[in-house]
């Protein structure tokens, strides 16, 4: 099922004494989202992320705009007739009942035409229990099932009425490290499976790049990029994004563009060709920088950290934004620690510019 | 838990303890079993310290005593009727209140004023409402009489109208307590629990049976409890509507009755007085044992 929102547009009365204007939470959000479709929605907290599913699920109305599901217009509809499953931040589960039970709650709610005997409930209810793999819990109370256990029977609860669209809100913030590699995986794979087009909202950009067929990353209310998490990294609109997107996250320099090349600081470091002379900002993603003993960019080294797989050197130069430029680099390329200072080049798909004033990304 | 065994010993530990120990001892546990001594001397006489026997007879004497008969009966009417009631009420309306936008403060102010009145003055308010004097019938007669039903004299008149008056009354009182609790208890649930049952399309009747009930259903167990108990200890409320002399009345509770046998007109009686009391404390334990029973299938903690 396509979800199709239309110049969607959320918002709340301000509470604040002083500033009545209306806080917009959402804010003229047009997006066609294809069918079947793993979206994240990607944002600081506060940027509106969490609205916008609640507009879909229907739990809000929206100010204006339209929202469509295929070709149903769902925008004036309640939520339970929408054919939505919505997982809690907190799961929502009920705690007196039993995982079964909460699983069977949906189930039981229908009416009419709709309304199925107790053995045909029991067989949906199963096999959205298998579907996540829950099967040996079925007796126990949510109390007795760690987050993981709980956050899968909250997706069975939200997938047992094979609703059109399903809608996650933060499912893996509740968890710990190890089990949100595990579970987002999961949610992969459970979408996969059912084939239903799912929607859910983090603030954690590995979570939703690591798992989504596209990202929507918001600010303020107001989408910023939308596309695949490839795409979005490699290409962002503007500072915002990039600096959203991935860890450790880029570096920015003050930069300052001369006859078709890059200064930061007095190096001249890459070659732009088509940029007009202004001043820039720099981003440089952390796995943009090469060793090299001659390179363009002198920084002043600070440490070494081994991480393994590869070594990260943080390194100090006056003219980046943040404390330190942490760049990656392969750990076979040794780095010698008793110097005082690193030279890079840079690997010109890696550094992206961006207007200092619009923040906008210049492309050269 | 594992607990270290000097632990149990420490002497800091009982220090500790002291003045809790001390207090629950003095005041407590040391008149409970006095009472219990005294119930089982026939005829102890506080002036000169004796008795003539130990044995049963308080007992046998006081479950015979047509009074305390009385008294037991009213106490349980009461306690039937006015737990189950009042805990219904006050859930309906604080269901009700949770439920309501504007004016819900001037509400729960509203319903909370009877908690913080004397109960004295509710009792001459009660009286006004529904005591025949030769000058009116009461406002509650003239409602009557406006739907063609005869007078009832609910203050002098037949046990039945008398017992809905004190039902009435007691009903009244206890209510503000529960539906300060239950209004607290309805707000403490997660909002997501409704959110996530109207995805679902739950029917307003099923989410209150399903989800409101259970959630706030160690509050309501607290209410039965305390309720039971409090309607059991019921006494100053009669005294209030009908006077002291509640065994002419007919309107006597069983703290009503150990009151008289100690101070009444009719007093001067400690082991009668205490036989009852044990009877009363024997008949609230093994109430609130059922409660408990029955609880540990209905409350969901």
């Amino acid at each position: 099922m396509e979800v199709i929102l239309q110049n969607l547009t959320k918002k709340f009365p301000g509470r604040d004494r002083k500033r009545r204007e209306d806080v917009i939470a959402v804010n003229d959000f047009s997006y066609e989202i294809p069918d079947g479709k793993l979206i994240g929605l990607l944002g600081p907290s506060g940027c509106g992320k969490s609205t916008t599913l609640n507009l879909i699920s229907g739990l809000l109305k929206p100010t204006s705009g339209k929202i469509f599901f295929g070709k149903d217009d769902v925008t004036n509809l309640q939520p339970e007739n929408r054919g939505i499953g919505l997982v809690f931040q907190n799961y929502a589960l009920y705690p007196h009942l039993t995982v079964l039970q909460n699983i069977l709650f949906p189930l039981q709610n229908l009416k009419g035409k709709e309304k199925l005997s107790k053995e045909e409930m029991k067989k949906k209810a199963l096999e959205a229990a298998g579907l996540v793999q829950i099967e040996g819990l079925l007796d126990r109370k949510p109390g007795e099932l760690s987050g993981g256990q709980q956050q899968r029977v909250a997706i069975a609860r939200a997938l047992v009425k094979r609703p059109r669209v399903l809608l996650l809100d933060e499912p893996l913030s509740n968890l710990d490290a190890r089990l949100r590699l595990e579970t987002r995986e999961e949610i992969r794979r459970i979408q996969k499976e059912t084939g239903i087009t799912t929607i859910f909202v983090t603030h954690d950009q590995e979570e939703a790049m690591s798992i989504s067929d596209e990202i929507v990353v918001m600010k303020e209310g107001v989408v910023q990029q939308i596309g695949r998490p490839q795409e979005v990294y490699d290409n962002p609109v503007n500072l915002f994004v990039a600096k959203f997107l991935g860890t450790p996250p880029i570096n920015v320099f003050d930069g300052q563009v001369r006859d078709g090349m890059l200064y930061i600081g007095k190096d001249g470091v890459l070659p732009v060709k088509g940029v007009a002379d202004k001043a820039v900002y720099a981003g440089i993603r952390p796995e943009g920088f090469l060793l090299q003993k001659d390179g363009p960019l002198t920084c002043s080294l600070q440490g070494v950290e081994v991480t393994g797989r590869d070594v990260s050197v943080v390194s100090h130069n006056p003219a980046a934004l943040g404390p330190s430029v942490r760049s990656i680099i392969s750990a076979e390329v040794p780095v010698d620690t008793a110097k005082k200072e690193v030279r890079f080049s840079l690997k010109p798909g890696k550094v992206c510019l961006f207007d200092k004033t619009t923040e906008q990304r210049i492309l050269f | 838990m594992k607990r270290e065994k000097s632990d149990m010993g420490s002497p800091r530990g009982w220090l500790y303890l002291l003045p809790a120990i001390l207090f629950l001892g003095v005041f407590m546990v040391y008149p409970l079993i006095d009472v219990f001594i005294y119930s089982f001397e026939e005829g102890y006489n506080f002036a000169s310290q004796t008795y003539f026997g130990t044995g049963t007879y308080n007992y046998s004497y006081v479950l015979h005593d047509p009074y305390f008969l009385q008294a037991v009966k009213n106490t349980f009417v009461l306690v039937i009727i006015t737990v189950p009631l009042s805990t219904g009420i006050a859930l309906l309306i604080s269901v009700g209140l949770s439920s309501i936008g504007p004016l819900r403060n001037l509400f729960q102010t509203v319903y909370f004023l009877p908690y913080v009145t004397n109960t004295l003055a509710v009792g001459l308010v009660f009286m006004i409402l529904f005591q025949k004097t030769p000058y009116s019938d009461g406002l509650v007669n003239l409602l009557l009489s406006w739907f063609g039903a005869g007078s009832v004299d609910f203050i002098d008149g037949p046990w039945g109208a008398k017992m809905f008056v004190l039902c009435f009354y007691t009903i009244w009182v206890v209510m503000p307590f529960k539906i300060l609790i239950l209004t607290s208890a309805l707000a403490s649930v997660n909002r997501d629990y409704y959110n996530a049952a109207r995805v679902d399309g739950t029917s307003k009747f099923r989410i209150f049976r399903k989800i409101t009930l259970p959630m706030i259903s160690p509050m309501i167990f607290y209410l039965v409890i305390t309720g039971f108990i409090g309607a059991f200890k019921a006494y100053s409320d009669a005294v209030a509507l009908f006077g002291t002399n509640l065994n002419a009345a007919e309107m006597n509770t069983i703290v009503g009755y150990v009151y008289d046998m100690l101070y009444g007109d009719s007093g001067g009686y400690p082991s009668y007085a205490s036989a009852a009391a044990i009877i009363l404390f024997a008949i609230v334990l093994t109430i609130t044992c059922i409660n408990l029973l029955v609880s540990k299938k209905k409350v969901h903690y």
